[in-house]
């Protein structure tokens, strides 16, 4: 047989060489790209926790009293931020406790109640809310919701943690209700059937055997959704206010750790702009902790 | 009394929708409402103004540029990572530790992720505050997206594509460059799509490393404004909720379109599947 | 254990069974044994297969006569934790111990139960594996896509479309051009793993009456769940039983007077 791939199978040995060359030598530098997200990690955690602890390593000053201390006074060499903490702590469970139930419940509406052609309609519109730029919830946070405040509750300034609170939810809705309708959706239909078969009304069966059924997929939505409000940052400061003080009200203005990164990033140096850093620290150990609890979440689910 | 309890909740759930999707319709509304006066032409093609009145094409060059080098550099490194873990890796602690430094990357806020940008790109690498700083942060920021959107392309395409293609003789990376990337491409350029959202939607990163110049960038070493920056500072620093509303309207139109492509290219996808 | 195994494959592949050909060994299988990690499949496997013949190898599911077929060509080689042992030595060269597994697949082409074009045009599907390994010129490949289609009896039902995509013919099409995309290759051998299965009757035959004619050219391996299209289109037969070779002889011999009550129980259907 005189075909051409015989022609080419003369000195084929010789060809598949560098095939089998080429092959080793993009296999490396695949492994070398899926790396560089690993490579990435360690940089960002070095870098952060590096400049973050320089300060508590070499420069003397006491982790105990950066986190517990209530006074954030930089040109005094005053570094306290517990003040900051609580208010990320307040903002954020304010911002779960409207956000989840809201979103929830219009997760199972989307999911159970509305008429598939409603449905059609609001879901992948909720959905694109999930993407629009979260300065815009700040702007319209501060344009309607600050003075509405400070009309109606008699505030000197609307800028509050009520209304970080407030911001905080309506940016996390989104994200809520299309996990939790994903996760209701993905119900199987037969636990619907068994249970009203048995006579259980459908609101009975949405709340009995449902929402306990897609409990992980619900879980895991107000894990991502605390995650976004922890760590929001720019519409946070155009609603928040900033005075550095402990809230014990809803209506004090309050500065939460992003905002205080932020603000002060563009002219810290020396041992103010370490002390960012370590703010960014204690950020990062509560976005790990939810990272650790999605984990369990999701293993749970499974 | 079930009833009442019934009918109770089923109240709960139609107001809680009603309450959601009217938050919503009011936030896109009232962006609309205060920015749709600022619109025009002068407006999105024209140069920025200290002084006022002037445009946002600055802040729309930025952004065009952020996208565009973030991503010609996070593509092609996120394609081949998606590569190697869905095609070449043997599962493992190799496979494990990526797939775990790429969801953590994905959880951490952006804040953090500008704090590293201020200090690795911006001081280290001495890049300064740059528009080059902003999209070397953004890599990172997106380079999980696009290895995530990937790795889920490449399991769409049938197992029976690669042996065809191995059983007649071809290497492993002639299978992948003519065979396995051409039928994931639908699903890998989606990803690309949503990664241009990713970039196009973020402000506090871009704040820390490409800083907050309202001028045209001279080149990518200059430091200047994204839209959302943009949108930002101008209600901070003015108070004029009008033009934040305005390239607020630019925003979310680029959005939708952006989401428009990415439904469609999917669906493309779905189709393409046989 | 072992040497009680190889006796008893041995008996069965007796020099008896080669005696009534002339012609020569192609592929030489010897004590062949393959783990899935720590579960073997096969267990000592020896067959000589016959130049220019179809070998059919039939046996109940999980047998292991795919998994066999796919050692011809190493393709057992993408699974993670597969171990080969013994020897397969095609036209006087050990597979396993050659590094060059591209240059094995050029020799020994392979058909798949499903038929698994890719989405490009006809043409390209048939040109691919000649593209790969070099070949350019227009001329030669539309030379040899004429002829492939041409010897796997589709070229008069798709030479119109050349350019279409591929994924538009129907099964039965679709393996014909499967078939040619691997005599494109000029193999020597062509291993077909149940390529029927998913096949029509009408197509089927196609199929079969295609399978008859390549033999004038090309050694064929066929696995087949289809005793009648074995006893129709084989001239040698082995059956496979728990990763073993129970039978291996002429084809009439298999079906007519095996040796073994096992074959004897399987090719009249009392399990499998």
């Amino acid at each position: 047989m005189t075909s051409p791939v015989d022609t080419t199978k003369t000195d084929i040995t010789k060809a598949n060489k560098r095939k089998y060359a080429m092959e080793k030598v993009s296999s490396k530098i695949f492994l070398i790209c899926a790396l560089l997200s690993v490579f990435s990690l360690v940089l960002i955690v070095g870098f952060v926790f590096y400049k973050g602890a320089t300060p508590f390593v070499a420069g003397g000053y006491s982790f105990i009293d950066f986190i517990f201390g209530s006074d954030w006074v930089p040109s005094e060499d005053k570094f306290g931020i517990w003040p900051m903490i609580v208010a990320s702590l307040y903002a954020t469970v304010g911002a779960l406790i409207i956000g989840v139930p809201i979103g929830l419940f219009t997760a199972i509406f989307l999911a159970e109640i509305a008429p598939k052609s409603v449905a059609r309609i609001l879901s992948p519109a909720i959905q694109l809310l999930a993407g629009i730029p979260s300065v815009l919830y700040g702007v319209f946070g501060l344009a309607i919701i600050v003075p509405f405040l400070q009309n109606n509750l008699g505030l000197a300034r609307g800028q509050s943690l009520i209304a970080v609170i407030i911001v905080l939810a309506i940016m996390m809705l989104p994200t809520i209700v299309t996990v939790c309708e994903t996760a209701i959706r993905a119900v199987p239909k037969t636990y619907r059937e068994g249970s009203l078969a048995l006579g259980a009304s459908q609101i009975g069966t949405i709340f009995k055997v449902i929402v306990p059924a897609a409990k992980s997929g619900i879980l895991a939505a107000i894990v991502l959704g605390l995650g976004r409000a922890i760590g929001e940052t720019m519409a946070v400061i155009l609603v928040a206010g900033n005075a550095l003080i402990i809230p014990t009200s809803l209506t004090d203005s309050v500065r939460p750790l992003t905002t205080n990164i932020a603000l002060e990033m563009g002219y810290a140096a020396g041992t103010h702009q370490e002390m960012l850093f370590a703010t960014g620290i204690v950020l990062f150990s509560f976005i790990l902790i939810l990272n650790f609890v999605l984990a369990k979440i999701a293993k749970g689910g499974q | 009394m079930r009833q009442t309890k019934d009918a109770l909740l089923r109240g709960l759930l139609w107001a809680s929708a009603a309450v959601s999707v009217g938050i919503l319709v009011l936030i896109v509304g009232f962006i609309f409402y205060k920015g749709i006066g600022y619109i025009s032409f002068d407006f999105i093609f024209g140069d920025y103004s200290p002084t006022g009145g002037g445009g946002i094409l600055p802040m729309i060059v930025t952004t065009i540029y952020t996208i565009a080098i973030s991503l010609i550099i996070a593509t092609p490194l996120g394609i081949l990572a998606a590569v190697y873990l869905q095609e070449y890796a043997k599962q493992g602690r190799l496979v494990n530790m990526i797939r775990f430094a790429t969801e953590s990357l994905t959880g951490i806020p952006s804040i953090i992720y500008g704090l590293f940008g201020a200090v690795f790109f911006v001081a280290t690498l001495k890049l300064g505050m740059s528009i080059i700083a902003a999209s070397l942060t953004l890599t990172i920021i997106v380079l999980p997206v696009i290895i995530r959107t990937t790795e889920e392309a490449l399991k769409t395409v049938p197992a029976a594509y690669r042996e065809g293609s191995l059983a007649l003789g071809t290497t492993k990376l002639q299978t992948l460059y003519k065979v396995i990337l051409p039928s994931a491409m639908p699903g890998i350029l989606s990803g690309i799509i949503l990664s241009i959202g990713r970039i196009v939607g973020e402000s506090a990163a871009i704040f820390l490393t490409a800083g907050t110049v309202a001028a045209m960038p001279d080149s990518i070493f200059s430091s200047a404004r994204t839209l959302t920056v943009h949108s930002y500072l101008v209600t901070q620093e003015s108070g004029d909720i009008g033009l934040a509303a305005a390239v607020g309207i630019v925003l979310i139109v680029l959005i939708f379109a952006i989401n428009m492509t990415a439904t469609f290219i999917s669906k493309k996808l779905n189709k393409a599947d046989f | 254990m072992t040497t009680i195994l190889e006796e008893t494959t041995y008996a069965h592949t007796a020099p008896t069974a080669m005696a009534h050909t002339t012609k020569a060994t192609k592929i030489n299988v010897n004590n062949l044994n393959l783990f899935y990690g720590e579960k073997q499949a096969l267990f000592d496997v020896c067959l000589n297969i016959q130049e220019k013949e179809v070998t059919a190898l039939i046996g109940p599911s999980g047998c292991g006569k795919s998994t066999f077929l796919r050692t011809l060509n190493r393709m057992n080689d993408l699974i993670d934790g597969v171990k080969v042992s013994g020897e397969i030595v095609v036209d006087g060269e050990n597979i396993y111990t050659s590094q060059d597994v591209i240059k094995l697949r050029t020799r020994v082409g392979m058909v798949f139960q499903k038929p698994n074009l890719f989405p490009m045009s006809i043409y390209d599907n048939v040109a691919y594996g000649p593209r790969m390994q070099g070949v350019k010129n227009k001329k030669v490949l539309d030379a040899l896509v004429e002829e492939s289609l041409r010897g796997a009896a589709i070229w008069d039902e798709v030479k119109d479309r050349l350019k279409t995509s591929a994924l538009g013919l129907s099964g039965g099409q679709q393996q014909r051009v499967c078939i040619a995309r691997a005599i494109a290759m000029k193999p020597d051998v062509i291993l077909m793993d149940e390529p029927t299965s998913a096949l029509d009757p009408i197509s089927t035959l196609k199929v079969e009456e295609l399978i008859s004619q390549l033999k004038e050219d090309y050694t064929i391996v066929i696995v087949t769940h289809n005793m009648q299209q074995a006893a129709r289109i084989s001239d040698k037969t082995a059956f496979f039983l728990n990763g073993e070779v129970i039978e291996y002889d002429e084809t009439d011999i298999i079906f007519q007077t095996p040796n073994d009550a096992r074959t004897e129980d399987y090719i009249t259907g009392r399990f499998g």
